[in-house]
C-alpha cells in the first residue's frame, strides 16, 4: 500500500535531515520526498509517499509527530486530497521518430521545452500513474534521462498553513 | 534584563535559572570562555576524567533525582565522547542537557580543528538538538532544551554552541514562557478509552500489571500501589520498572522477560489482561513475540503515542501519564470485586514453586553479595554495570521505593554504572550508593576513580569479579559449544592497587563471611572504594529464556 502524508514543519535548517534519517533508520520506505517553502515563510511543507501496510503508516505518523521540528502531520486520502507531479524527460528522436513523439505529448497535455537535433526534452505534470503511462509510451524511442519531483499534494479543505501553524496542534 | 553579557556569561545565567545546581564535564579549546565563566560561578563543576563519565554521571544524577543532569564537553573529541552516554540517556528516557563547544561559525564545514558535526552525529539519539547561531538564541535554547529534556516522554538535548557565539555579546533576558508551537508534550487522557480500559479490568480473572520505567518517570509509584491492590492484580515491573512497585509487596512477581522469574512469565503466558504502563514491550521483555501472552487482551497506557502498537497488538490504547492514567482508572473503576483469588492463588504457588535460587558453597556466590548488600543496606541506591552483575543486582535485592536501582537498560551499556552511582551519589548525597560492577564493565570507566577521588564523592564499588565477560562466557558455555572465544580476562588487574593507585580504598574478599565485613568496611570508610569480591567463577544467571524462545521456554538450574 501507498500513503501520501503532509507534514508542516519549521524551516530550519537540518529539519530535511531529520526526517529522511526517520524514516531510514526505521526501515519505513519512502517513494518520494518532496520539500518546499509554504505561503509562510517559516513553514515548510514535505510531501511523502510511503509504501507499508497501516501498521506501518500508524507508525510513521507518530514517529513524525515526535520529532520537535514537525508542526503538522497528517495523512492525505486519494479522496480529499490532490496531488501532482512533475517529470523531466530526454527523449531520444530522429527525423523519423520527432513528429510522434510530439503528437503524444500533445495527447498528454504535456511540454516540449527544449529541442536539440537529436533529443527532445517534455515536461509532464499529473498523477503519478500519468506520468508513468508518459514513460512507459516515450521507452520505445528511448529515453536518455529522466527526473520526477515526486508527489506534492494538498488537503481540498480551506484550510491553510497559517491556521495551522497558529494552532501548533498534532495530530 | 542585563545589558551586554557575553554567550557563555548568558549560558551559565541561562542554567542558573534553570536551578542548575551541578554539572559534570570535561574542558578544552572551545569550550575556554565558558568554563572560565564557571570559575567564579556558584554552580558545582565535576571534572571527570573522560567526557562518556560526564553523560553517564549526568544520567545518574537525573535518574537518583528526577532532575535533568547537565553535563559539558568541548568540540570534536569531546562531543564524540559523550555519544555513548547520550544514547543510553535517550534509550531509557533520561533527561538531560548536554552542552557541546564548537568551532567558530566561520569554520563550520571546512573540517576544521576538532570540529565534527555533532548535531548531525547525534540526530538518531537526542530528543532534540540545537547549534546555536546567534548569541541572541542562548536563553530561549536552554530555556527551550530543559523543558523539551524533561516533559512528555523525556530524553536528551544537545545543545552546540560555536566558540565566537560564547564571546558575543548579547541583552540577556530570561524568557518566562515556552512558545513551542511544534511541540505539546501532554494530550489529554481520551475518556472512552478509559472505560473501555476499566470494563476489560473488571471482567478480567486473569490480569497481569507490567509495570515500567514511565512509573517512576512520572511519580506513579503510590498510584499503582493503589491500583493494584484495588484490582488485585500480579504485578511484573520491568528492569526500568525496578522500584516502581515493593518487591516485597505479596503482588509482586519480580521482573518479565529474559532473566525474570519464572512466575512472572508463567503469569503472562497464561493471564487474559496485560495492563502495560509506561512499558515498551522490548524484545527482552516479550521473547518470541509471536507467543507472547497468547490469551490476553492487552490495554498498553503510554505517554508516547508512537509505543503504542509498535511492537505488539493492543485492545485498548490509553496515550497519557501514568500517574494520570491510574489515578483516573482508579476512580472509575472503584468499589470493584475482583475475580481474581484463584488466579492469585495459582500465581501464589508457581512463586513457591520457583523460587529464584543458587547453590551455596565455600566460594563466595555473587548473589551472596546482593543479598548481604540488601541485608545491610536496604535503603541504598544500587546502580549496575551490564551483564550477570546487572541480573542478579536486579534478583538478589529487593527494590522497594522508585529511582533506588539505576542502570542501562536499553542500551545495556558496560562502563555504565561506575560513572552513574557518582552522579547519583551527588545529588543523593544523604544516600548510601553502591554500583554492583563486572570486572569487564569497571574497566570501562574506571579512570573515574580519580573523579571520585578528586571530588570527595564517596561511592562503592563491588565488583563481582568472575574473571569473565560473564555474560557473553555465560552464552559461549549454553549455545556455543564453550568455545570461550575472548571473553576470559582473569588475573589481567589487580583492582586493589588500582583502587590504590588512585589514593582510593581498595579492598578484597575471598571468602563468605568476609562479604559483610567488607562491605561495612567500604561503606563506613566514607572515601571511594572498590571492593574485589572474587567469586565463584563458574555461576550462571538463571532463569533464562533463550533469545527468540517464547518466554515460558525456560532453562533453569536444576
Ligand atoms: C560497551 C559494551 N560492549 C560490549 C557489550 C557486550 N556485553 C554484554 S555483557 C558483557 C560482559 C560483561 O562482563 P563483566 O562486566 O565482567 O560482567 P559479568 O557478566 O561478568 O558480570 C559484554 C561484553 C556491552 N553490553 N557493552
Ligand atoms: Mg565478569
Amino acid at each position: 500500500m501507498r500513503h501520501t502524508i503532509a507534514a508542516l514543519v519549521e524551516n530550519r535548517p537540518g529539519v530535511l535531515t531529520k526526517v529522511s534519517g526517520l524514516f531510514s533508520r526505521r526501515r519505513f520506505n519512502i517513494e518520494s520526498l518532496a520539500v518546499g517553502v509554504t505561503e509562510r515563510p517559516d513553514v515548510s511543507r514535505i510531501t511523502i509517499v510511503v509504501a507499508g501496510d497501516d501498521t506501518v503508516l500508524e507508525q510513521v505518523l507518530k514517529q513524525l509527530n515526535k520529532l520537535i521540528d514537525i508542526i503538522h502531520v497528517t495523512k492525505l486520502s486519494p479522496k480529499n486530497s490532490v496531488s501532482r507531479e512533475l517529470a523531466l524527460i530526454k527523449v531520444g528522436v530522429d527525423s523519423a521518430t520527432r513528429s510522434e513523439v510530439m503528437q503524444i505529448v500533445d495527447v498528454f497535455r504535456a511540454k516540449i521545452i527544449d529541442v536539440a537535433a537529436d533529443s527532445l526534452i517534455v515536461e509532464v505534470t499529473g498523477d503519478r500513474s500519468k506520468i508513468t503511462a508518459m514513460e512507459h509510451l516515450l521507452s520505445q524511442f528511448g529515453i536518455k534521462e529522466l527526473v520526477r519531483t515526486g508527489d506534492i499534494a494538498l488537503h481540498r479543505s480551506s484550510t491553510t498553513a497559517e491556521d495551522i501553524a497558529n494552532q501548533g496542534e498534532v495530530n | 534584563m542585563t545589558n551586554n553579557i557575553t554567550g557563555a556569561k548568558a549560558l551559565i545565567e541561562s542554567l542558573k535559572k534553570e536551578n542548575v545546581e551541578v554539572i559534570f564535564g570535561y574542558p578544552g579549546g572551545a569550550m575556554l570562555p565558558i568554563y572560565d565563566e564557571l570559575y567564579d560561578a556558584d554552580i558545582r563543576h565535576i571534572l571527570v576524567r573522560h567526557e562518556q563519565a560526564a553523560a553517564h554521571a549526568a544520567d545518574g544524577y537525573a535518574r537518583a533525582t528526577g532532575k535533568t543532569g547537565v553535563c559539558f564537553a568541548t568540540s570534536g573529541p569531546g562531543g564524540t565522547n559523550l555519544v555513548t552516554g547520550i544514547a543510553t540517556a535517550y534509550m531509557d528516557s533520561v533527561p538531560i542537557v548536554a552542552v557541546t563547544g564548537q568551532v567558530p561559525r566561520s569554520l563550520l564545514g571546512v573540517d576544521a580543528f576538532q570540529e565534527a558535526d555533532i548535531t548531525g552525529i547525534t540526530m538518531p539519539i537526542t530528543k532534540h538538538n540545537y547549534l546555536i547561531k546567534k548569541a541572541e538564541e542562548i536563553p530561549r535554547v536552554v530555556k527551550e532544551a530543559f523543558y523539551i529534556a524533561s516533559t512528555g516522554r523525556p530524553g536528551p538535548v544537545l545543545i552546540d554552541i560555536p566558540k565566537d557565539v560564547t564571546t558575543d555579546l548579547l541583552d540577556f533576558n530570561y524568557p518566562e514562557e515556552i512558545n513551542l508551537r511544534s511541540y505539546k508534550p501532554v494530550a489529554a487522557v481520551n475518556i472512552e478509552q478509559l472505560k473501555q480500559a476499566a470494563s476489560l479490568i473488571k471482567a478480567s480473572e486473569k490480569p497481569v500489571i507490567y509495570a515500567g520505567g514511565g512509573i517512576i518517570i512520572s511519580h506513579a509509584a503510590e498510584e499503582l500501589l493503589q491500583f493494584a491492590e484495588l484490582i488485585a492484580a500480579p504485578v511484573t515491573a520491568t528492569l526500568m520498572g525496578k522500584g516502581a512497585f515493593p518487591d516485597t509487596h505479596p503482588l509482586s512477581v519480580g521482573m518479565p522477560g529474559m532473566h525474570g522469574t519464572k512466575y512472572a512469565n508463567y503469569a503472562i503466558q497464561e493471564s487474559d489482561l496485560i495492563i502495560a504502563v509506561g512499558a515498551r514491550f522490548d524484545d527482552r521483555v516479550t521473547g518470541k513475540i509471536e507467543s507472547f501472552a497468547p490469551s490476553a487482551k492487552i490495554i498498553h497506557i503510554d505517554i508516547d503515542p508512537a509505543e503504542i502498537r509498535k511492537n505488539v497488538r493492543v485492545d485498548v490504547p490509553v496515550v497519557g501519564d501514568a500517574k494520570t492514567v491510574l489515578t483516573k482508572l482508579t476512580a472509575l473503576i472503584k468499589q470493584h470485586q475482583p475475580k481474581t483469588s484463584r488466579w492469585l492463588g495459582r500465581v501464589n504457588k508457581w512463586k513457591k514453586e520457583f523460587p529464584l535460587h543458587y547453590k551455596k558453597n565455600d566460594m563466595i556466590k555473587p548473589q551472596y553479595v546482593v543479598e548481604s548488600i540488601y541485608e545491610l543496606y536496604p535503603d541504598a541506591i544500587i546502580v549496575t554495570e551490564v551483564g550477570q552483575n546487572q541480573m542478579w543486582a536486579e534478583q538478589y535485592f529487593k527494590y522497594t521505593k522508585p529511582r533506588t536501582f539505576i542502570s542501562s537498560g536499553g542500551l545495556g551499556t558496560m562502563g555504565y554504572g561506575f560513572p552513574a552511582a557518582i552522579g547519583a551519589k551527588v545529588g543523593r548525597p544523604d544516600a548510601t550508593v553502591i554500583d554492583i560492577a563486572g570486572d569487564g564493565s569497571f574497566q570501562m570507566n574506571s579512570q573515574e576513580i580519580a573523579t571520585a577521588v578528586q571530588s570527595e564523592i564517596p561511592v562503592v564499588v563491588a565488583i563481582l569479579n568472575n574473571g569473565y565477560l560473564g555474560m557473553v562466557h555465560q552464552w559461549q558455555e549454553l549455545f556455543f559449544e564453550e568455545r570461550y572465544s575472548s571473553t576470559v580476562i582473569e588475573e589481567s588487574v589487580d583492582f586493589v592497587k588500582l583502587a590504590e593507585a588512585y589514593n582510593a580504598v581498595g579492598l578484597r574478599a575471598v571468602k563468605p563471611e568476609d562479604v559483610k565485613p567488607i562491605l561495612k568496611e567500604a561503606v563506613e570508610s566514607g572515601k571511594p572504594t572498590i571492593i574485589d569480591f572474587i567469586i565463584d567463577k563458574t555461576e550462571n544467571v538463571f532463569p533464562m529464556v533463550p533469545a527468540g524462545a517464547a518466554i515460558n521456554e525456560i532453562i533453569d538450574l536444576e
